[in-house]
C-alpha cells in the first residue's frame, strides 16, 4: 500500500513556462543549496569518518522524488510506494536496512534520514542525505565483520521509521537505536549533524518556492530534468555502441576462502536506451563482501562517470533515467538474497567504477583510463587505552590514481568526491599510536607514457593492547595498465611485532589481537599505466627518481637507464629501449599481469598468502 | 601639523591619500601601477601628491600600505626556491596533500595537481620525533641533518622551511634545525612551523609555513627597498606599516618575517574603508561586495569590524593564516557570458576577458559579450562615461558581442543584456548569501554597501535581491583601499594550541596562558610606540564539541574570564553552535587554541568640512540618458558625484557619475547623500528596519 501523504493545500503544482535566466539562476541556488549541506555536515559530524573523510552523500528531489542535485539515485518513489503510513509536514524518516529501501543504501552502517519538505500544506521536495557511522553494534567494533553470515550479525537494522513526527522527535526509539552502538556520541551528533543539513535544504527551496513563486520553482526543477535528459541521451548516442561490449573485473576473496568473485557486465543500446546487463556475475559470497546494488544507484554511477568525461559543468541529476536499462541476476554477489551479510561491500562498489572506465573505454581508447584505487580499504584498531578507556581507531586508506589520457596519476590520493585523509597529528593525539610512516611507495604505480599514481604507505606504531581488523583487496588481481601501460603493484599488510617476529596479514580479516609497541605496516595499490612506457620522455622518468616516486632500477621498466647522479643517459637508454621493444606487446588494450589461473599459480609465493578457491553458483539456473 | 598616507597598489592605478590627523583635510592622488617594482609607483604618487597639494613630505609621519606583493608572487609563481626539512617517514606530506580530489564522482579523471611550491626535489627528513603531548620520542640527529642542509644549499634553495610532526607542540626541534640552518646557509631566510602557525594538523601547517617562505624574500626585498626610500624622502623617523590580512597593521619587519599574513593585504584594505565610511554614517552592520574586473569580493561587517576567519586562500593555495573573511566569486565586469549548446543555458564567467583584451566595448580587441558590454548594453553604464576618466565605451561594439549571445538564446538583444546582468548579479548574490544567511545572520538587519570601478553599477540591484536596505555608495569607490590603509589602527596578536577538554582545565591555567600572551603582544605594541595604557586587550578562544572538526571562536574580555570563569565560553559556544546550525550538543567541549589581541586606538581623523553652502540638485545635473530595466525603457537623468552634497535627494531613474565609478539608482528609488558624502539608496518611501 503507498503511503498517505497528508497535504492540506491540495491545488496541484502547475507546470508553465519559465524563461532561460530564471531557470538558470535557480539551477545555480539548487547547487548552492546541496553545497551548503556538505558543509554543515562536514562542520558538525564528529565521527572522524563524515568529518573528515566526507563519508556522507546529500541530494535534493523535487516533489515527485526525482533527485534535482546530488550523487545517490533517488529511491523515494520506492520509498512512498513501500511505505504504509501516513506522511505529513515536520516528518523525518530514518533507515539503515538495504533490503528495506532496494539498495539506496548498501550497508547497515550507512544511515539514510529523508525529510519531506512542505510549504504552505504542500509537498514540494525532499531532502535526503546518507553517512556512514563509525559503528552500529553488531558482532565487531566498527560493525564491518567480514565473517558474517547473515545481516543480522552486522548491527542493528533500522527500517524506515519516523524519527520525528510533525516536529517532535521520537526520543524513545532513538535512545533504543543507540543503545545498540559502541559509540553512541558519534552516532548522536553524526545523526543531528544529516537532519541538520536536510533541514538547511529544505528551508533554501521555501526560500526558493517564495521568491520565484510556487509553481515557477517546481516547474523550473523540472526543466531541469529535462535538461539531463536531452544531454545524456546525446551522450549515450556517442560513448555506447549497438553492438554488444563487455568487461571483467575482480574482487580478489571474500574472507572466507573464496575468490576472485567476477563481476561481468555487457553493454549496448537499443534506440536511445543504454543496456547494462550483469549476465555472468559470479553468485552471492557466504560472506559480507555483498554489495546490493541498486539499478538507480549504478545509472547515476554511470551519468555521473560519462558527464565528467564529455561536459563536466552541467549540473547533473537524474533526469535521465528512462535512457538506461540496468539488469542485474538476482542471487548474484550484486543482488543477494536476504538476509546475505553486505557489510563490507564497499570493494565491489569500488570495483563498478573499474569495470565502468573498462567497458566505456574499449571503444573510445582516448577516453580510457587504466584501473584505479577503486576501493576505500579500512584500517581498524580498538582497545582501552592506558586510562582505561576505550577507543576506537577508523582509517580509510587512499592510493594511486591511474594513469589518464590527460595524464599521470596523482600519488596516493582518493577516488571518492571530498575524501580527505585524517590528519596524522589529529590520530596521534587522540588515539594510542604514531604514525612512523607516511608516504607514496617508490615503483608502485603502473610505468606507461602516464604513470599510474603509487599507493600509499602508512606504518602504524601501536601503543596500547588490541584488536585490529582490516578490510582490503587488490592483494590477488592486478590494478590492471591499459593500451600498452603495466599494471600497478598490488596491496600488502604486515604485522611486525615488537620482538621483530613479522608475518603478512590476509586482506580481509578481524580480531587479530596486538600489543603496545607492535607496528602495521599497510601498504595500498597503485594505479595501472596509461601508455607505452617506453614512450614516456626519460627527462620525466629521471625527475620522478629525484622526488622519489620512481627508483633508479624502476626506471628500467621505462627503458630509462640513469646514471648514480640520477641522469639518464641517452645512449644506454635508446639501446635498452630498443630492446624492450622486440619483446613489448604493446597491441593488448588490458594488461592484467596474466591470467587467473597464472596469477593464483604464483599466489603464495609473491604474495605469501594462499591462493582462494573459486566460487560457483550452487543450482544453475538460478538467474 | 602632521599627516598620514595611505597607498594603495592595484592593478592598474596606485591610489594615494593624505589625510591632515588635525583637521581631517584629505588629498588624493592616482598613478600608474608599475608591476615590476610596485614601489615605483608607491615614490611616484608620494612625490605627485605632494606636488598637488603643497604639503611638505616631511610632515608625513606614517604611511600605511596594502600590497598585493604577497599575493601576486603566488598567483604568478615566481616566489623563491624553497627547501623543506620535515620528519622522517613525512617527506612527502604536502604531495600527498590530504589525498583530496576536488569534483564529484568521477572528477578524478579531470583533476590536474598543480606544482608543490616546495618541490620534492628539495625536500628532505630528519631524523627526530616528538610525540603527541610534546616529549622526544628520537632525538634529533644533527649530523645527519647538517648533512641534508647541505644538500639543499648545494642545491640551491633561497628560502627554508622546517616543519616537523607534532611541532605545534613543541618546537624544540624545528629552533635547533634553525640554528644550524643558519650556519649552514647563513642569510637564506628560514622558517619554523612552530612559529609561523603553531597549529595542529601536519599538512596545512606545513603548506602554511612553505608559502610563508615561497613569498619571503621577495616581500622582504621590497619592504626594505620602500622603507629606505620613504626614509630618504620623508622624515628620518616615519613609521612604514604593512596592511595584514586580518585587517590589522604590522610593522615592516614583522611583516617580513610572516609575509604570509599579507596575503589578503589588498581586499582587506577596501574593507576597512568600507568600514570607515559605513560607521561615519551610523552604520555598524553592513554587507560589502568589491566588484573588479574579473572577480567580485564580499565580507560581512558587524560592529563596525570585520568578520574574520582562520584560513586564507589566493587562487590554489589555502594557508592557515587569519584573514578578513571575505569570499571571492568568479563574477566582475570582464566575466565573459556564453551559451552551451548541449544545454542553450546562459553561463556568465568564471572566465574573464581581464584587462587584455578586455570586454568588446572597450574597443582593445575583445569580441565575447562581457557584463560590462550588457551594462552598456542597457545604458547604466552610459557612452558619455569615460572610465578611469580616460577609457571611451564603443555602444556599437558592445551591442555587437551581445547580440550573438541573444541570437544563440532566441531572445532581443537588451532581454539578452539584462540576462547576463541578472546572472552575474546572482552570482554575486550567492557570495553575499554564503557570508550572511549561510553564517546565521539575517542580511535585512544590513546596510549593504558597493564599491569597487563596478559595485555601484550592481548595487541598487543586489539591494532588492538582498533586502537590504540602505545600499551605501561610499565616496570615491574606487580608491575606497586608500582609505581602509591610512585609517587601520594597529593590532598584534599570538596564540597557543591547547586541545584539552574543559574538564582537565582550571581557569587559573588558562588566565595563565593568556596573561603571558597579552605580555607579548603588549609588548610588541609599545615596540611600535603606544603605550600598554592605550592599548585595548581581548582574549579570543577557539571551542568546539570533542571530536568535531569546526572551531568556533568565542571573544572575551581579560575582565569577564576571570569573573565568570571557563563557563562563560562554554555557554557563549553553544549558543553560537545553536545559532549556526540549529542544534547543540550534551557532548565535552574542548578549548583548542587561546589568543590574545591588543589594539592601538583608533585614529583621531575629523571629519570631511563641506562648504556651508550645498548647491542645488539641478546643478549637479549633467544631462539624460536612457535605461532599461524590467522589460521597460526609462529616461535616467545624469549626476556629477563631484557637485552633489549632503541633503541631496536624488530620485530614480538616475546615473550618478564620478571618475572613477558610476553609480545606477532604479526607477521608484532614491539616493540621500549623508553627511560623509556616502549616497544611500532605499526604496521610495522606506520605512527603515524594524
Amino acid at each position: 500500500m503507498p503511503a498517505n501523504i497528508i497535504q492540506p493545500n491540495t491545488t496541484p503544482l502547475k507546470r508553465i513556462d519559465v524563461d532561460t535566466v530564471t531557470l538558470d539562476i535557480i539551477e545555480n541556488a539548487m547547487a548552492n543549496a546541496r553545497n551548503e549541506m556538505d558543509a554543515v555536515l562536514i562542520r558538525t559530524a564528529m565521527s572522524p569518518g563524515i568529518r573528515e573523510q566526507g563519508d556522507a552523500f546529500p541530494m535534493i528531489a523535487n516533489h515527485e522524488g526525482k533527485m534535482v542535485v546530488g550523487q545517490f539515485g533517488s529511491f523515494i518513489t520506492g520509498f512512498t510506494q513501500s511505505y504504509g503510513g501516513d506522511i505529513e509536514e515536520g516528518d523525518v524518516f530514518l533507515t539503515n536496512d538495504p533490503y528495506m529501501c532496494d539498495g539506496a543504501v548498501s550497508h547497515l552502517p550507512d544511515w539514510l534520514v529523508l525529510v519531506p519538505v512542505f510549504k504552505d500544506g504542500r509537498l514540494i521536495n525532499w531532502a535526503a542525505m546518507f553517512g556512514h557511522m563509525s559503528d552500529v553494534g553488531g558482532k565487531v567494533p566498527g560493525s564491518l565483520p567480514t565473517d558474517a553470515q547473515t545481516i543480522f550479525e552486522e548491527g542493528i537494522r533500522i527500517p524506515p521509521v519516523k524519527i520525528y513526527k510533525k516536529g517532535v522527535l521520537n526520543h524513545d526509539v532513538l535512545e533504543l537505536i543507540l543503545h545498540n552502538v559502541r559509540m553512541p556520541s558519534w552516532n548522536r551528533s553524526d545523526f543531528n549533524a544529516i537532519v541538520a543539513s536536510c533541514r538547511i535544504a529544505g528551508r533554501r527551496c521555501v526560500e526558493l518556492a517564495d521568491r520565484f513563486g510556487d509553481d515557477i520553482f517546481a516547474s523550473a526543477l523540472g526543466m531541469m530534468l529535462q535538461r539531463n535528459y536531452v544531454a545524456m541521451r546525446e551522450i549515450i548516442r556517442s560513448v555506447v555502441p549497438e553492438e554488444k561490449r563487455s568487461f571483467e573485473d575482480y574482487i580478489c576473496d571474500d574472507g572466507a576462502g573464496l575468490g576472485p568473485y567476477t563481476i561481468r557486465c555487457t553493454m549496448w543500446r537499443e534506440g536511445d536506451i543504454a543496456i547494462f546487463d550483469f549476465e555472468g556475475t559470479d553468485p552471492q559470497a557466504p560472506s559480507s563482501v555483498n554489495y546490493f546494488l541498486n539499478e538507480e544507484m549504478f545509472k547515476m554511477f554511470f551519468g555521473a562517470f560519462t558527464i565528467n568525461l564529455f561536459d563536466p559543468s552541467i549540473l547533473f541529476n537524474d533526469g535521465f533515467y528512462d535512457l538506461v536499462d540496468v539488469r542485474i541476476p538476482q542471487g548474484s554477489i550484486l543482488k543477494p538474497n536476504f538476509p546475505a551479510a553486505l557489510s563490507c561491500r564497499t570493494h565491489l562498489l569500488g570495483r563498478i567504477f573499474d569495470v565502468m572506465g573498462g567497458l566505456l573505454g574499449q571503444g573510445t581508447p582516448d577516453a580510457m583510463n587504466a584501473a584505479g584505487f577503486s576501493d576505500s580499504p579500512h584500517f581498524m584498531y580498538s582497545g582501552y587505552d592506558s586510562k582505561g578507556e576505550w577507543f576506537q581507531l577508523f582509517q580509510i586508506g587512499f592510493g594511486g590514481i591511474p594513469g589518464r589520457p590527460i595524464g599521470d596519476g596523482p600519488d596516493g590520493h582518493s577516488l571518492w568526491p571530498n575524501f580527505t585523509n585524517v590528519p596524522n597529528e589529529f590520530v596521534e593525539a587522540y588515539f594510542p599510536l604514531r604514525i612512523e610512516t607516511y608516504e607514496t611507495i617508490t615503483d608502485s604505480g603502473g610505468a606507461g607514457k602516464h604513470r599510474g599514481g603509487n599507493g600509499i604507505r602508512m606504518a602504524y606504531r601501536l601503543l596500547a593492547d588490541g584488536e585490529i581488523s582490516i578490510h582490503d583487496d587488490r592483494w590477488l588481481t592486478y590494478p590492471w595498465g591499459v593500451i600498452g601501460g603495466d599494471p600497478g603493484m598490488r596491496s600488502r599488510k604486515e604485522l611486525i611485532k615488537a620482538n621483530g617476529e613479522s608475518r603478512i596479514l590476509p586482506s580481509k580479516c578481524d580480531h587479530i589481537k596486538v600489543e603496545a609497541g607492535d607496528l602495521v605496516i599497510f601498504d595500498t595499490w597503485g594505479g595501472g599505466g596509461w601508455g607505452n612506457p617506453l614512450e614516456r620522455d626519460p627527462a620525466t622518468v629521471a625527475t620522478d627518481v629525484l622526488k622519489g616516486l620512481v627508483s633508479v632500477e624502476g626506471a628500467r621498466r621505462y627503458g630509462v637507464v640513469l646514471d648514480r647522479m640520477g641522469k639518464f643517459d641517452a645512449g644506454d637508454t635508446a639501446e635498452l629501449r630498443a630492446e624492450m621493444a622486440l619483446s613489448r606487446n604493446s597491441d593488448d588494450l588490458f594488461s592484467r599481469g596474466g591470467t587467473i589461473e597464472e596469477i593464483k599459480a604464483r599466489c603464495e609465493a609473491e604474495t605469501g598468502l594462499p591462493a582462494p578457491a573459486t566460487p560457483v553458483w550452487k543450482t544453475s539456473g538460478v538467474h | 601639523m602632521s599627516f598620514r598616507l595611505g597607498a594603495d597598489v592595484g592593478g592598474t592605478f596606485t591610489d594615494l591619500l593624505l589625510i591632515n590627523d588635525d583637521t581631517g583635510a584629505t588629498y588624493t592622488a592616482k598613478v600608474p601601477s608599475t608591476p615590476a617594482d610596485s614601489s615605483v609607483g608607491v615614490l611616484n604618487g608620494i612625490e605627485k601628491i605632494c606636488r598637488t597639494s603643497g604639503i611638505d613630505p616631511k610632515q608625513i609621519r606614517s604611511v600605511m600600505h596594502g600590497t598585493t606583493v604577497a599575493t601576486n608572487a603566488i598567483l604568478t609563481q615566481r616566489g623563491a626556491k624553497v627547501g623543506l626539512v620535515t620528519t622522517r617517514g613525512y617527506r612527502q606530506v604536502l604531495h600527498i596533500a590530504r589525498s583530496f580530489v576536488p569534483g564529484g564522482l568521477g572528477g578524478w579523471v579531470t583533476f590536474k595537481k598543480q606544482p608543490l611550491l616546495a618541490p620534492l626535489e628539495h625536500t628532505v627528513e630528519a631524523i627526530e620525533r616528538l610525540s603527541a603531548g610534546g616529549e622526544v620520542v628520537t632525538p634529533l640527529d644533527e649530523a645527519d641533518i647538517r648533512k641534508q642542509l647541505e644538500f639543499l644549499k648545494d642545491a640551491g634553495i633561497e628560502a627554508l622551511t622546517v616543519s616537523l610532526i607534532n611541532a605545534y607542540v613543541s618546537g624544540v626541534h624545528e629552533e635547533r634545525i634553525g640554528e644550524i640552518a643558519a650556519e649552514v646557509m647563513p642569510g637564506i631566510p628560514v622558517s619554523l612551523s612552530s612559529r609561523v602557525v603553531p597549529e595542529m594538523q601536519e599538512y596545512e601547517r606545513t603548506e602554511t609555513t612553505v608559502v610563508n617562505s615561497f613569498v619571503r624574500p621577495e616581500v622582504s626585498n621590497y619592504l626594505n627597498h620602500l622603507e629606505t626610500e620613504i626614509r630618504a624622502r620623508l622624515a628620518d623617523d616615519v613609521e612604514l606599516s604593512i596592511l595584514r590580512s586580518d585587517g590589522g597593521l604590522a610593522n615592516g619587519e614583522s611583516a617580513s618575517y610572516t609575509p604570509v599574513n599579507l596575503l589578503l593585504s589588498g581586499p582587506a584594505g577596501g574593507v576597512a574603508g568600507a568600514i570607515w565610511f559605513c560607521s561615519r554614517g551610523g552604520f555598524d552592520k553592513v554587507l560589502t561586495f568589491d566588484v573588479g574586473g574579473t572577480s567580485t569580493d564580499v565580507a560581512l561587517i558587524e560592529n563596525n569590524s570585520a568578520r574574520l576567519r582562520r584560513e586564507t586562500r589566493v587562487g590554489d593555495v589555502a594557508v592557515r593564516a587569519p584573514s578578513v573573511d571575505v569570499r571571492t566569486v568568479g563574477a566582475g565586469g570582464g566575466s565573459i557570458a556564453f551559451v552551451p549548446e548541449l544545454t542553450r543555458a546562459l553561463r556568465v564567467g568564471p572566465d574573464s576577458a581581464g584587462a587584455e583584451p578586455g570586454p568588446a566595448a572597450y574597443n582593445k580587441g575583445g569580441e565575447k559579450a562581457t557584463v560590462t558590454d550588457a551594462n552598456v548594453v542597457l545604458g547604466y553604464l552610459p557612452a558619455s562615461q569615460k572610465l578611469g576618466g580616460e577609457m571611451a565605451l564603443c555602444v556599437d561594439l558592445a551591442e555587437a558581442a551581445v547580440q550573438r549571445v541573444a541570437d544563440a538564446m532566441g531572445v532581443s538583444l537588451k532581454e539578452a543584456a539584462e540576462g547576463i546582468v541578472r546572472i552575474a548579479n546572482e552570482h554575486i548574490f550567492g557570495a553575499l548569501r554564503l557570508i550572511s544567511v549561510e553564517q546565521g545572520y539575517d542580511p535585512r538587519e544590513f546596510a549593504l554597501c558597493g564599491f569597487g570601478g563596478a559595485g555601484p553599477l550592481h548595487a541598487n540591484a543586489l539591494g532588492i535581491l538582498m533586502g537590504a536596505w540602505p545600499v551605501i555608495v561610499p565616496p570615491s569607490p574606487g580608491v575606497l583601499c586608500a582609505y581602509g590603509d591610512a585609517t587601520t589602527r594597529v593590532k598584534d596578536e599570538a596564540s597557543r594550541s591547547l586541545v584539552k577538554n574543559f574538564s582537565e582545565l582550571s581557569l587559573d591555567e588558562v588566565v595563565g596562558l593568556l596573561d603571558g600572551l597579552t605580555r607579548q603582544v603588549s609588548a610588541s605594541l609599545e615596540k611600535q610606540g603606544i603605550p600598554a595604557n592605550e592599548q585595548t586587550v581581548i582574549w579570543q578562544a577557539d571551542l568546539r564539541y570533542q571530536g568535531q572538526a569546526l572551531l568556533l571562536t568565542q571573544d572575551v574580555s581579560p575582565d569577564d574570564l576571570r569573573k565568570d570563569g571557563l563557563e562563560l565560553l562554554q555557554k557563549a559556544f553553544d549558543a553560537e553552535h545553536e545559532k549556526l546550525f540549529s542544534f547543540s550538543l550534551e557532548e565535552d567541549r574542548e578549548l583548542v587554541n587561546v589568543r590574545a589581541i591588543a589594539r592601538a586606538p583608533r585614529p583621531n581623523i575629523a571629519d570631511r568640512v563641506w562648504e556651508a553652502e550645498a548647491g542645488a540638485l539641478a546643478d549637479a545635473v549633467t544631462g539624460h540618458s536612457p535605461i532599461y530595466l524590467r522589460g521597460t525603457d526609462y529616461q535616467a537623468t545624469l549626476y556629477d558625484r563631484d557637485k552633489l552634497c549632503p541633503g541631496h535627494v536624488v530620485p530614480g531613474p538616475a546615473i550618478v557619475t564620478e571618475m572613477d565609478s558610476t553609480t545606477v539608482i532604479f526607477p521608484d528609488h532614491q539616493a540621500t547623500v549623508d553627511k560623509v558624502g556616502n549616497l544611500l539608496i532605499e526604496p521610495v518611501g522606506y520605512q527603515g528596519k524594524e
